[in-house]
């Protein structure tokens, strides 16, 4: 990038028309604080059901899981979670690797490793509900 | 095209100046909550992972979940325990802050510096609370 030095009297504007547009805008601010209030509060009510499962026996930890509204918070938060986690790491790739090829691979890894997670998580969800206690 | 970070040699073969980084800062606690809110955040990815996990224990069956329960309940898994729920205490108290800035409240200097203390309070207390409910039950059960 010119930084203004030399024979370059572009203004930052003239230089950034063309290029196109980043095409999400402050979509990923919108998308990181939606889904910390949806953490927030599937949080809250997930913590008051693991505080219920202290001790408890294996087919008890089943069936909360299985209660279709547990499970429906359950599923909100694992997607949320995964959702928020891959906006948050994106930023910490974007802020410490320089390297393009380095960060590229980083950046698809990121997504992939959030992606399969929060699908494997509500697939373990799903598998408990549906097969019952 | 040089990165505006690195140091390559100008004309005169000296290394240009960098931008000044957290070394040249006295330190203040919003400093610390800005990073550790990072820092916890890097850690509860590793925590979502192991909560995946579990629910995919849970979903396989009885053995599967105990041995992950001999896991959690060693001496190095109850620590990891621990620290996972610290980070949770602290990025859920000091996210909720980050929402109460973004709405446009606490920007004053007294107001942020009291709010990430409360954050850093907060979050110790919050976990000393839950570790007393958990334990307390696990006496009774």
């Amino acid at each position: 990038m010119n930084t203004g030095s030399g024979k370059d009297f572009r203004t930052p504007l003239k230089r950034a028309v063309g290029l196109g547009s980043a095409k999400d805008g402050t979509g990923h601010f919108i998308w990181q604080r939606i889904t910390a209030i949806v953490l927030v509060l599937c949080g809250m009510y997930l913590l008051g059901l693991l505080f219920g499962m202290v001790g408890a026996e294996y087919p008890f930890a089943r069936a909360t899981v299985a209660d279709p509204l547990n499970a429906t918070f359950l599923i909100a938060f694992l997607v949320a979670a995964f959702w928020h986690a891959k906006l948050g790491l994106q930023v910490i790739i974007e802020d410490y690797v320089h390297t393009p090829l380095l960060a590229g691979v980083a950046h698809i890894a990121n997504i992939f490793v959030c992606a399969l997670a929060a699908i494997a998580g509500v697939l373990a969800v799903l598998r408990i509900v549906l097969q019952g206690v | 095209m040089a990165a505006p970070d690195s140091p390559a040699p100008n004309a005169q073969g000296r290394a240009r100046p960098l931008s000044p980084h957290l070394q040249v800062y006295r330190w203040q606690v919003q400093m610390v909550t800005s990073i550790l809110h990072r820092a916890t955040g890097m850690a509860l990815c590793v925590g979502m992972l192991a909560m995946v996990w579990g629910l995919l224990a849970l979903a396989a069956g009885e053995e599967r979940l105990a041995a992950l329960a001999a896991c959690a309940g060693s001496p190095l898994g109850m620590l990891v325990l621990f620290g996972f729920s610290w980070a949770l205490a602290f990025h859920l108290i000091n996210g909720v802050r980050h929402l109460v800035q973004d709405a446009g409240h606490g920007f004053a200097i007294p107001d942020f510096v009291r709010s990430s203390w409360i954050s850093a309070i907060g979050s110790v207390a919050l976990v000393a609370v839950a570790w007393a409910i958990v334990l307390v039950r696990w006496g009774q059960s």
